[in-house]
């Protein structure tokens, strides 16, 4: 199981370490510190490392990696998974995670990660219930623990831990009872320089924000399920029911989460929602290289396009760039030859567009690769793969909580190549 | 003095300065403190120095001191064991605390501490809280009783905690069940052959009911658990495979990957026809594409995966290709494993799409991702005959971008084109030659001179092009000397005329004035054969060229059966057994498929087959029916004794005549077909004969010739069942032939004449190639040795067990009847050795479920002696291969009727025991194979 973890900031010192069995020298991470050196980028140190004794599995997070230190043979998906739900808990616990915000409350973190794991076992991981045991610092309760000498360590047991609904804590009271969800979905794609679509797909995720009292036992179906044929759950959710009905019937945990995310594959057609229109040209003999690009929307079921951002990696061999865009703000950063345009809202009317030319190393021969365009944008009140909710009810309490279904499209990984 | 004694009062100060905090009387000051100790801890610095002093706090109802002390004690009690045993006491009263929380933070803390004398004090609190009330303690301490067996095993055991843990696992709360599964699995895992997860369908159907009550990490535990369960028919693993499939929709990508490695285990049993089995395969492909979607580190781990998955059952994944184009800000390893699979999932059917994407790929930035991307389109024309003409277009393509690394790289892999499809795509030579002074690179200098070499009659200016590589050759590296040495011999023997000087400029050069004793002892072959006789030369050098196989990456696969069981762990993502790398060796069990067993037993299974008689040590007589036959017939043979081997046929025929009708009822419509004379050795059946099958015993004995192993007489015939006839005997095969040598011994009172033999119908058409020759009268305690000639065209019929053989014997006296088995080696025909590529191609293509795996205990031979032993037997070597210390040696063996057997032998040198995996079209052979394979190497 999980032996130890060192938190490595990115000019790779060891800000953290915790062990959850005998303490494993820090020298270890070396072999870390190798492989770091080797990967060009942060993003590209392998996840999995093997030294002499011991395997060292990392992710790399709000640039910060986190490396789990183990002895024997572990499913290493087991530990990274629980390293993510660590950040996560992080996030969760102070807004941010970074290495000075970690530093600033070490104590609390430390006693995080114990209740985490135990013998390398994980012990209690759903927010809900560590929250119970360790409370997350606030500006009052720190001042309240200064002055009356309470501690921020909760002295009961979490009550929800082994309940049948381990996620939910009891006692739960509101006054306004309210439970939102937001069905928020991402696009993957690559387009190619034709602008024909290579592979689209959607990443979709229902969050919820639920603040409601007692034991609600809450449903909700979809007016087209059969959309979802590729779904992982939250715990709560009751896979039979789901099976045999297709309808979302769960005891929700209290407050934020994830209550399912899918996938919708190429299989489907996917709306593409915008298009890229682009020239971008290099000669051979001349310094100059001509550059254009238009956004414009495409299948939008009449939705506006909202922030919407174009950022490409140019070659090495382009010096500067002098363009003009028809709105938004753009930059160019010689260094490391990232163009980014923040464009802002598409008028379909008036498509955006930049224009310019780019100064190339003299005498260099063109440059071998295309640059690839990256794009970002939202659209409000859209699930793109068309997605809707039904109805959602509440059974097991008498209240009459406030409901709201929110939908939003995005753009993930979304890629033009030209 | 030197400035370091600032830096140790500055550290002193501080120490000194938490020592009186720590002991100062307010409450709130001490927490202050012991949370700056905690702070110092985690940034690795010392502070052990203050033990005492916290261990003082630690008496106190404020649960966050309280916790917060345990934290420092988990730390640092190793290093002061003495000043540990201070606070057992603190211990052992929290362990009976009312509140759950503490009595669990207790025991929890306890076994932390990794300090001998503190885990004697562990003991009883720990009996108590295993059996506590309250779930949440039970839970706790489970785990305990992992952490307590890693400091003292020995004391775990004796304490009978183990048998509490097992207990746990029937317990009514589901968190506790997955607490116990886990560390029963970590301490297993360290004591591999303890078996403490004793897994029957009772505790499975436990674990099934609690994996969908406990959480993620719990279901993680239970589900790894369940894949070590072998179900003991396609039913059951049905029913498991149906509760499992549920968790392939878990948001966790681990337990997904576990449910995946249980589906895949279990899969193996169920029959292909199945419609549950076709169901099953469609549900296991939306998961994995799912992993996919997730961070990039779990889509490493997930790939690796995959890559084994998509092997082992390609048809999961056939239809999502494209989930594995890369994106260009994808990681570097997720790129490069996106690619392998890319290739692995490449057929006629997407194979445009994979070309185009892999030539978008190849003008990316990152240098390691373009030469694979190209190396791939290589793969793909060598994978998927019908796109090579359109992937040697691409690669032209590529080749005029004229990017250095790109052209280099295309360059290698077009020569594999060419080795792959000769004489199809040399058009495009004219264009490779353009670009010859780009090469850089050995590999790709290399590649460009065996093209212009093999190919040198159709360039004309190929020894100009060999020419200008000559010049720098001592600045070549090895490689591209060798291919130049061998590419200019080509064109010398394709071209003699205008060449001659050339070839002796790079053999001088060679032989001459290089100090690499592979390139000079080349050079003077090339040389001596030139010299000597250039149309053997000729021969050799311009010979027909083995093709390349097809995929030369794919995991082999026996490997790849382990490391499926292994999917989601360490080893998947190595490709690799656990047993390659896991730490200090701790005895891994090697884990394999389950064989495919359906409702009805069958004797596939490995644990049945070593259970059969060895052969011909048992003969199986059949008295009772044979003397009552014998009786009923009142036969009369005609002397066989003069009638040479010429007429053996008419002699058969006779005998047919005179035991036909009769023997009718025991072995079924006698339909004797007469062996071709010319089989025989005619010597075999003259008078001598039984001087010779003497000698022969002794040759064979020694082992020269091809003489197969030959087993001791046995006795076949005891006299008392045959009227004091007695025979005795055994089978050879010498050179080619088989022969059955009988030892017939008189022990009756009266003399014994006009023998006769005849044999039922068996499995392999076994049958008499020369009539049983007895020439005088056997007279009283008189023995006679003669060798009796087999054939194996006679007629056929499959007997049980397969190599039982019927015989009927005639004397003056009685027929009698017997029946024996013979060891299946005999029938091992000398040109039984396949060709490697065969070898592979057929292994691959032979069907998992006919293979069948065996254990020969006791038998400590080196790979070598027992290549050689069963080399004599004819079963012949056709591969051998080192893996992680195993000789794995890979044989084939022919028997006469024509069907071929391939094996799978793995020989550990210092482990007396080896096992033998046999693949045949016909698997009911397998087991008298291997049968065959335990006498030959025990003897």
């Amino acid at each position: 199981m999980i032996h130890s973890l060192f938190l490595i900031n990115s000019s790779g010192d060891i800000f953290l370490e915790k062990h959850w069995k005998s303490v494993v020298s820090r020298s270890v991470c070396d072999y870390f510190f190798e492989a770091q050196e080797r990967a060009t980028e942060a993003e590209n140190v392998p996840p999995v490392i093997p030294t002499p004794h011991h395997y060292l599995l990392s992710v790399y997070r709000h640039k910060i990696f986190f490396v789990a230190v183990i002895q024997t043979e572990v499913p290493p998906l087991f530990v990274i998974e629980f390293l993510h739900r660590v950040v996560d808990t992080f996030q969760d616990y102070f807004g941010v995670c970074s290495e000075p915000v970690i530093k600033d409350n070490v104590v609390v973190v430390y006693e995080v990660l114990e209740e985490m794991l135990d013998n390398g076992f994980p012990l209690a991981t759903e927010s809900n219930i560590l929250k119970e045991l360790i409370k997350p610092p606030t500006i009052l309760r720190t001042v309240v623990n200064t002055i009356t000498g309470s501690t921020n360590v909760g002295d009961q047991l979490p009550t929800g831990q082994l309940s049948v609904v381990p996620w939910r804590r009891t006692g739960v009271k509101y006054t306004n009872n309210e439970a939102y969800f937001d069905v928020i979905e991402e696009i993957d794609a690559i387009i190619d320089k034709s602008g024909s679509t290579i592979t689209a797909e959607i990443q979709g995720v229902i969050d919820a924000c639920v603040k409601l009292t007692g034991m609600p036992d809450l449903t909700l179906s979809f007016m087209n399920p059969r959309l979802l044929d590729d779904v992982s759950f939250h715990p709560c959710v009751r896979f039979k029911r789901w099976e045999s009905e297709r309808i979302l019937s769960f005891i929700p945990p209290d407050g934020n989460f994830r209550l399912l995310s899918y996938h919708v594959s190429a299989q489907n057609l996917v709306a593409i929602p915008v298009y890229v229109k682009h020239n971008i040209s290099f000669r051979d003999s001349s310094s100059l290289g001509r550059f254009e690009i238009t956004v414009g929307p495409k299948q939008t079921m009449g939705k506006t396009i909202e922030g919407v951002t174009v950022t490409s990696q140019m070659p090495r061999g382009v010096l500067n760039m002098s363009l003009t865009p028809s709105q938004g703000t753009h930059t160019f950063d010689p260094v490391t030859k990232m163009l980014s345009w923040d464009v802002g809202k598409i008028n379909p009317q008036k498509p955006p567009n930049l224009k310019g030319t780019m100064s190339l190393q003299a005498g260099a021969s063109k440059p071998d690769e295309n640059p690839t365009i990256n794009l970002q944008f939202k659209i409000q009140q859209l699930a793109i793969s068309g997605l809707k909710v039904n109805r959602l009810d509440m059974y097991g309490e008498k209240y009459k909580p406030f409901k709201g279904i929110k939908y939003m499209t995005k753009a993930g990984k979304f890629q033009v190549r030209t | 003095m030197t400035d370091s004694k600032y830096f140790t009062t500055t550290k002193k100060g501080e120490i000194f300065e938490l020592k009186a905090e720590l002991n100062s009387d307010k409450k709130e000051k001490k927490k202050e403190a012991v949370k700056k100790v905690i702070a110092s801890m985690t940034v690795g610095k010392d502070v052990s120095a203050l033990f005492p002093d916290v261990v003082n706090c630690m008496q106190t109802d404020n649960l966050e001191l309280k916790k917060l002390v345990y934290l420092y004690l988990m730390n640092y009690a190793k290093s002061q064991p003495d000043m540990a045993i201070m606070a057992v006491n603190t211990f052992v009263k929290d362990c009976e605390d009312p509140n759950p929380l503490i009595r669990a933070l207790a025991v929890r803390t306890m076994g932390c501490i990794r300090v001998d004398k503190i885990t004697e004090y562990l003991c009883e609190p720990l009996r108590k809280c295993l059996k506590d009330e309250d779930p949440y303690v039970r839970k706790t301490a489970a785990v305990c009783v992992a952490k307590l067996h890693d400091i003292n095993a020995q004391l775990v055991e004796d304490q009978g905690f183990l048998d509490t843990l097992k207990d746990l696992i029937s317990d009514s709360n589901p968190m506790v069940v997955a607490n116990a599964v886990a560390a029963l699995s970590e301490i297993a895992e360290s004591h591999p052959s303890s078996n403490l997860l004793d897994l029957n369908p009772q505790s499975i159907n436990k674990l099934l009911t609690a994996l969908n009550e406990c959480t993620e990490w719990g279901q993680i535990f239970i589900l790894d658990c369940l894949a070590n369960y072998t179900p003991k028919d396609d039913r059951e693993a049905q029913s498991i495979c149906e509760r499992v499939t549920p968790r392939l929709s878990h948001a966790n990508s681990a337990v997904v990957l576990s449910a995946v490695k249980v589906l895949m285990k279990f899969m193996e049993m169920l029959s292909k026809d199945l419609d549950y089995y076709g169901t099953l395969l469609k549900k296991l492909a939306p998961p994995l594409v799912t992993l996919l979607s997730a961070e990039p580190e779990l889509q490493y781990v997930a790939l690796r995966n995959i890559n084994l998955i998509v092997q082992k059952r390609p048809e999961i994944l056939k239809h999502e290709m494209k989930v594995f184009f890369v994106k260009y800000n994808d990681p570097i390893y997720v790129k490069l494993e996106k690619l392998d699979i890319m290739i692995r999932l490449a057929s006629q059917a997407n194979i445009a799409q994979v070309l185009a994407e892999l030539k978008e790929y190849a003008t990316e930035v990152d240098v390691d991702f373009v030469r694979k991307a190209v190396r791939a389109i290589g793969r793909c024309a060598i994978k998927v005959e019908q796109s090579a003409e359109r992937c040697v277009s691409t690669l032209l393509d590529l080749i005029q971008t004229k990017v250095n690394y790109v052209v280099q790289e295309a360059i290698v892999v077009i020569k594999d084109i060419f080795r792959k499809y000769p004489n199809k795509y040399e058009s495009v030579i004219a264009t490779l030659c353009e670009n010859l002074d780009s090469l850089d690179e050995p590999e790709a200098r290399a590649a460009m001179i065996w093209i212009v070499g093999e190919y040198a009659e159709r360039i004309d200016n190929a020894d100009e092009l060999l020419e200008s590589f000559l010049e720098g050759f001592h600045d070549e590296s090895t490689q591209v000397q060798l291919q130049l040495l061998t590419g200019i011999v080509k064109l010398f023997l394709k071209k003699p005329t205008e060449t001659q000087e050339l070839v002796q400029q790079v053999l001088s050069l060679a032989t001459q004035d290089s100090d690499n004793p592979d390139l000079r002892d080349r050079g003077y072959i090339y040389w001596r054969l030139l010299s000597t006789d250039p149309v053997a030369a000729k021969e050799v050098v311009l010979a027909e060229k083995p093709l390349i196989s097809e995929e030369t990456d794919l995991i082999e696969p026996t490997l790849l059966d382990e490391l499926i069981c292994y999917i989601g762990t360490l080893a998947s993502v190595y490709h690799k057994p656990p047993s390659a790398f896991v730490e200090g060796g701790r005895g891994v069990v090697h884990k394999s498929l389950p064989p495919r067993t359906a409702s009805s037993e069958s004797a596939e299974s490995p644990e049945t087959a070593p259970a059969g008689a060895p052969p011909g040590e048992q003969p199986d007589v059949i008295p009772a029916q044979g003397d009552l036959l014998g009786d009923l017939l009142n036969l009369d043979l005609g002397p066989p004794v003069s009638s040479p081997p010429l007429t053996t046929s008419s002699v058969q025929m006779g005998a047919v005549d005179l035991l036909g009708g009769g023997l009718d009822s025991l072995i079924g419509g006698t339909n004797f077909v007469a062996p071709p004379t010319a089989a025989v050795p005619a010597s075999l059946g003259a008078p001598i004969g039984s001087g010779l099958s003497d000698l022969f015993d002794l040759t064979s004995g020694v082992g020269t010739l091809s003489g197969s192993y030959v087993a001791p007489k046995a006795v076949w015939l005891p006299a008392m069942k045959a009227k004091g006839l007695e025979i005795s005997g055994t089978f050879t095969r010498q050179v080619g032939s088989i022969s059955m040598d009988l030892q017939l011994t008189n022990k009756a009172l009266q003399v014994m004449t006009d023998f006769a033999i005849q044999f039922n119908r068996n499995s392999f058409g076994l049958a008499p190639a020369a009539p049983l020759q007895v020439h005088a009268p056997l007279s009283p305690n008189q023995t006679v040795e003669i060798s009796l000639p087999l054939s194996t065209v006679g007629s056929v019929m499959k007997m049980e067990p397969l190599n039982n053989l019927q015989v009927a014997v005639k004397n003056n006296i009685d027929v009698f009847y017997f029946s024996t088995l013979y060891p299946l080696h005999i029938l091992f025909v000398e040109d039984g050795k396949m060709d490697r590529q065969m070898f592979l191609a057929t292994w691959k293509d032979i069907p998992n479920e006919n293979e069948a795996q065996f254990q020969i205990r006791d038998c400590p031979l080196n790979a070598e002696a027992a290549t050689s032993k069963l080399q004599s037997s004819n079963i012949f070597t056709v591969a051998k291969r080192n893996v992680e210390g195993q000789d794995m040696l890979y044989q084939s063996l022919k028997l006469t009727n024509g069907i071929w057997v391939l094996a799978e032998l793995r020989v550990q040198p210092g482990n007396p025991s080896c096992t033998l995996s046999l693949k045949c079209r016909a698997p009911e052979v397998s087991q008298h194979v291997y049968q065959a394979y335990e006498t030959i190497l025990k003897n």
